[in-house]
């Protein structure tokens, strides 16, 4: 059992660095939409660090749920859903695996990324940190419930944007702690460990939650 | 009193549903036409905010009822799961317009009222945000029902997302709340009792309770449309495939 989840997120890991899989590209992505920023809101710095954190929250919560439709698609196309359906390991586990390699391709590049991207948007270094931080417990939870929202669309051919329509709702309570704990390096009257906690709560929950719809969808799916 | 098992069956449903229709669209009628009647010209306008607290006669309701269709929606996509009602689906799929159409109703009734009270139609503030983000939900799910042809799977699939959508919309509602509060808090179902005057606190219950038999009457007329649809379908079907047996014979149709 812990072969073949090992297996899967082995396979996924790989598709993602070697087949255009969409681990570099969603970086790419979320590099050209903070600069995008810049160019629609005018080059005033002291305003660009004070939405920063928001700027960096905002471009990985996009670069996360663009791709999000391929998550399981392309298991769909090419017959390795059945694989995994049919095999030992538990269709949640499965799920988990995938969601483990999503977040490892996209989630954690993101947030090991985002402190050079503050550069971009004068964010200050202590700023940095906390939004890297938050970044990093806070994307498993953007990996989790988009890949219950993938389950779901999985058959649907023209299903490019109804993911990110489905999911980004179910994406608020992330975005609100994310940038409130990112916000308190900032100054302000909220400390940083009460959002970031319930951030942490969120994302461990969006795991079992995700985990669960999505394994009961792909399985509604055959 | 049939049980839900009974209403398995969709003939006698759809018996039932045609008897009961009629009684609940009447009822809703009276109900809202005496609570209309006590909301315009008997109740007293607010000391405070004028003639214009008469909308929320109706935006409250629409809060209500916008909150009770999801949640029915849930306990739909319960039964839609796990034991496999066949009408729970039905259920589901009509009462997403009309969840949606309460909850536009709510936003826009509360803009009507910002706009005078607050000076401004739209705030961002934590109960507005939670409607509208419910809004949203409600819409991504008549997305999906749209996306996916086949019914049977996309009532599967749809009830899923409606009960993640149930575990979250809590979640949603104690994270907007945190973020920002201008709204004014709950006043008529509190621990000791309700901090609104009779006189507007009767006609805002009358109207509640039709604007739900309102909702109630709609769900059931939209479930028969939708048992009716479904059947014109399989008919439709079935006329084909008898078409192309008897061109296969060589007869004419």
């Amino acid at each position: 059992m812990t072969r073949a989840f090992i297996a899967i997120v082995g396979r996924d890991l790989a598709l993602a660095a070697r087949a255009g899989g969409g681990g570099e590209l969603a970086l790419v992505f979320f590099l050209t939409l903070v600069v995008l920023v810049p160019f629609a809101l005018g080059p005033d710095l002291a305003l660009l660090a004070r939405i920063g954190p928001a700027i960096l929250w905002l471009g990985a919560l996009l670069a996360t749920l663009i791709g999000l439709d391929r998550l399981f698609q392309s298991d769909e196309e090419d017959g390795s859903l059945d694989l995994i359906r049919a095999s030992a390991l538990p269709l949640e586990l499965a799920v988990l695996a995938k969601g483990l390699a999503h977040w490892l391709a996209t989630g954690l590049p993101l947030a090991l990324a985002a402190p050079m991207l503050g550069l971009l948007v004068a964010l200050p270094i202590e700023a940095m940190a906390s939004v890297a931080a938050t970044l990093l417990v806070g994307t498993p939870a953007l990996s989790f419930i988009g890949a219950a929202g993938a389950a779901l669309t999985v058959g649907i051919r023209r299903g490019g944007l109804i993911v990110p329509v489905l999911v980004a709702p179910l994406t608020v309570p992330v975005l609100i702690f994310g940038v409130s704990a990112s916000n308190s390096a900032l100054g302000g009257a909220i400390p940083f460990l009460t959002p970031f906690l319930i951030l942490c709560a969120l994302s461990l929950a969006a795991i079992v939650v995700g985990a669960f719809a999505a394994a009961a969808a792909l399985r509604q799916a055959e | 009193m049939p049980s839900l098992t009974d209403l398995a069956n969709p003939t006698r449903f759809m018996r039932l549903s045609a008897a009961l229709l009629p009684w609940m669209a009447g009822a809703a009628t009276i109900l809202l036409a005496i609570g209309f009647y006590l909301a315009w010209f008997v109740a007293p306008a607010d000391y405070q905010q004028g003639e214009t607290i008469r909308i929320m006669f109706v935006h409250v309701p629409a809060a209500w009822l916008a909150l009770m269709l999801y949640t029915m929606m849930a306990v739909s996509a319960l039964g839609t799961l796990v034991w496999r009602h066949p009408l729970a689906d039905v259920a589901q799929k009509a009462a997403a317009p009309i969840g949606a159409a309460f909850s536009l109703i709510c936003l826009l009734t509360g803009a009507f009222w910002g706009k005078p009270m607050w000076g401004t139609y739209w705030v961002w503030d934590a109960r507005l945000t939670s409607v509208l983000v419910l809004l949203l939900i409600y819409l991504g799910i008549i997305a999906l029902w749209r996306a996916l042809d086949d019914s049977g799977r996309a009532g599967r699939a749809v009830a899923i997302l409606t009960l993640v959508g149930f575990v979250n919309v809590p979640i949603i509602k104690f994270s907007v709340d945190w973020w920002n509060t201008l709204h004014q808090p709950a006043s008529v179902f509190r621990a000791d009792g309700p901090t609104i005057h009779p006189a507007m606190l009767w006609p805002l219950l009358i109207l509640a309770l039709g604007f739900t038999l309102l909702a109630l009457a709609l769900h059931l007329a939209a479930m028969r449309a939708e048992i009716m649809r479904r059947r014109v379908r399989t008919l439709t079907i079935l006329e084909a495939e008898r078409h192309d047996r008897l061109a296969m014979q060589g007869l004419p149709a």
